[in-house]
């Protein structure tokens, strides 16, 4: 489903991705580790097209569609959806409001008709019982005056509706309590099906005891440098990332 | 060079603004400049009494000995007051009973306003007062507002129908003397709207007003004078447009509101006057009096939405004379290319117990400066008074200008004034977030606006409330930077 090949990124002509290659099937969960300033939330960005940054080589395709040409909004609605490490709030613009904006957006992309108001409504109140999202949340203005719990079940609540077929969580696990976490990673596991693909990408091995990767990989100074199973999100967890980088000491440094 | 259609079109070619055509009709214009003579001019082509023609002399004495005022924070080159003429009239017979006799041509104007009387009329139940150049041409559903004894016509109509009423209230909350502005219009005011409810009545309708100017090189002085007699209701709207020219259109008017005992004033303007092309040549001055007075337990609401004029220099204003008397102020400003505004209101706490709330939000785009500049005044005798503002701005660009002049002036210690004060920039992380859900960046910039401006659009009328969010899209169209 996705393919990065070779991706090298920069921002303000600091280089920051350097050579990443990954490949993504429908129905994988990866999880993306790895040091603080490794380059994980440069990734998301430059996967969902932020133009603040500069991709100077690579290539991105989703289903053999090329991503590095399309506009932001465009890969949204080809599917890829960014659950955000810091949800922005937008006051005066009420959740349901920036929603149905949303869906019928995509919808129009794909030449489907504004969704009937009835049957919004209905899936929302679906989606919303999903991530235990408090019914008030969805009439309050977007993630204005939502706790940091919140705003992640609030992505998650988006990525619901939204029904990507790529998702990339950027660290939704930090600064969630234990209740949350499961909340969240409960919504995600049931919205998992064969025909999408999720990038977990956070810090702490205590996420994916609750979301189960397929495959976890490393990243270190813009690269992915040790790719593997879950195990190896265990064993980051015992023994850190030093002796990766000792492992890697000579080849990175060379 | 006379302005012809492919001027228009070649203006028009960013779409900015929509209201830029101008009206083929004859027009009945007097020559260019200003003295005592076209001031007797006017009167009697409007055949207006002694005392009026009197008031008018008054006023344009007084006029003569002053000078511009140059506190507010706008630059432009001032009007030459002798090259404006001061009067035109489309040229056609008037019948107000009737539709019918309108000319066509000022019918195909009101279409594109959107105005169409007679869908108005269907639909809405909006009683609509228009006004084009200085005179006003058609009143719609005088009759049904005659039965509840409700006053809703032209002001030159009312001179001639109700002196008495005119003459009791007009200049009693805007002298003359009042500012330079106010000043001239009281000379060479040609026409405008009055409205007079009744004693308990509770008007039923939207009243509206369309200000439209048509003629180049002239000015428009309109007055308008609503008065709610005690324990009445009505809420007001005005909507401005102007063809789009090279050379700056001057437009002065004089709002007057009284709202006697326990009587309420809504008053919503929609402003939107040609704002000047991207480069900043043409567009109106707006240079406004507008002021409202309540006696004991009234209430008048201000709301604007200011999208339009090169210049704009207005403070709609609440005197709060009597006791538990309520003055509010809403305001959505916005200024994009080379723009410049400087509005904001003034409370002014006479009554005891009086409360204002102010709320107002400007938004700059492009290269333009926006000023709220407002006044909270509480006087000795105003015990127990509050006030609330909030002065919100919002800057779309680098290179744009938000200002804030607050004035606080209290007398009395048992008063309570709040002031609160916000400037932010639109957040390219907010645009992100919308273009990443799949929004694109009109649609999203729009949502953020839209958001940031609810509390004042939420005051509009219904119908008005989406007129104005589409004013704020176009009027901001390719607007971050």
């Amino acid at each position: 489903m996705l393919k990065i090949k070779n991706l090298h990124a920069s921002i303000e002509d600091q280089k920051i991705l350097n050579g990443i290659n990954l490949e993504v099937n429908a129905g994988e969960v990866h999880a993306i580790m790895g040091p603080n300033g490794s380059g994980k939330s440069t990734l998301a960005s430059v996967l969902a097209g932020r133009e603040d940054y500069e991709v100077s080589e690579g290539e991105i395709s989703l289903n053999e569609a090329d991503l590095i040409d399309m506009a932001p909004e465009e890969r949204a609605r080809e599917g890829v959806f960014l659950a955000f490490q810091y949800p922005v709030e937008i006051p005066g613009v009420s959740n349901i409001n920036f929603l149905k904006t949303a869906i019928n957006e995509k919808r129009a992309h794909h030449n489907q008709d504004p969704m009937a108001a009835k049957d919004f409504l209905k899936m929302v109140k679906e989606k919303a019982a999903l991530v235990e999202l408090d019914d008030k949340l969805k009439n309050r203005s977007v993630n204005e005056g939502f706790s940091g719990g919140e705003k992640k079940r609030n992505e998650i609540f988006q990525m619901a509706v939204l029904e990507p077929k790529l998702a990339i969580l950027d660290e939704t696990d930090s600064g969630l309590d234990i209740d949350a976490l499961r909340i969240v990673a409960n919504g995600v596991n049931t919205l998992k099906s064969k025909d999408n693909a999720t990038i977990v990408i956070t810090h702490y091995q205590r996420l994916l005891d609750y979301i189960v990767p397929d495959f976890v990989h490393v990243l270190y100074k813009g690269k992915i440098v040790k790719s593997g199973t879950k195990e190896l999100a265990l064993e980051l967890e015992e023994k850190g990332y030093d002796w990766i980088k000792q492992e890697l000491g000579e080849t990175i440094e060379g | 060079m006379a302005y012809t259609e492919d001027d228009l079109k070649e203006e028009l070619k960013d779409k900015k603004y929509e209201f830029g055509f101008t009206t083929e009709i004859e027009s009945d214009k007097i020559p260019v400049g200003l003295n005592e003579d076209i001031v007797k001019l006017i009167s009697s082509k409007k055949n207006e009494p002694q005392w009026l023609l009197n008031y008018r002399l008054k006023a344009f004495k007084v006029w003569q000995s002053m000078t511009e005022p140059d506190w507010a924070h706008v630059k432009y080159e001032k009007p030459d007051f002798q090259s404006i003429s001061y009067y035109a009239a489309p040229k056609q017979k008037i019948e107000l009973e009737s539709l019918d006799d309108v000319d066509p041509e000022l019918r195909k104007t009101m279409d594109k306003l959107g105005i169409s009387m007679e869908e108005q009329k269907r639909l809405s139940g909006v009683a609509v007062d228009f006004v084009m150049d200085s005179v006003s041409v058609a009143t719609s559903f005088k009759e049904k507002l005659g039965e509840l004894g409700i006053i809703f016509c032209s002001f030159g109509e009312a001179v001639q129908e109700h002196p008495e009423l005119v003459q009791k209230y007009m200049g009693t909350v805007v002298p003359t003397t009042d500012n330079f502005y106010a000043a001239l219009n009281s000379a060479v005011f040609t026409d405008g709207s009055f409205c007079y409810i009744p004693k308990g009545v509770k008007c039923p309708m939207e009243l509206s007003t369309y200000f439209r100017i048509n003629e180049a090189n002239t000015g428009q002085f309109e007055r308008t004078l609503v008065v709610a007699d005690a324990g009445s209701y009505c809420s007001y709207l005005e909507g401005c447009t102007a063809p789009a020219r090279d050379e700056n259109q001057l437009h002065a008017a004089v709002v007057e509101l009284i709202a006697l005992d326990d009587a309420e004033i809504k008053y919503s303007t929609v402003q939107n006057w040609f704002p000047g092309d991207e480069n900043g040549k043409g567009g109106v001055f707006n240079f406004v009096t507008k002021r409202g007075l309540c006696e004991k337990g009234a209430k008048i609401s201000w709301t604007q939405v200011e999208t339009g004029s090169a210049v704009t220099w207005k403070y709609p204003s609440c005197i709060l004379k009597g006791d538990n008397s309520v003055g509010e102020f809403y305001s959505v400003a916005v200024t994009n290319n080379f723009q410049q505004a400087d509005t904001g209101t003034k409370m002014i706490h006479i009554g005891k117990n009086t409360k204002s709330t102010i709320i107002s939000k400007g938004i700059s785009a492009g290269k333009s400066h926006n000023s709220y500049r407002g006044l909270v005044k509480i006087g000795k005798g105003a015990s127990n008074a509050r006030n609330f503002s909030q002065c919100d701005s919002l800057l779309m660009s680098d290179r744009c200008g938000a200002h804030t002049f607050p004035y606080i002036e209290c007398e009395n210690s048992s008063a309570k004034v709040e002031h609160e004060a916000t400037t932010s920039k639109i957040g390219e992380d907010q645009i992100f977030y919308c273009l990443q859900r799949g929004i694109d960046e009109e649609k999203a910039i729009s949502l953020i606006v839209n958001g940031y401006a609810k509390e004042v659009l939420n005051q509009l009328p219904m119908e008005f409330a989406v007129e104005a969010q589409k004013l704020l899209e176009i009027s901001l169209e390719g607007s971050v930077g």
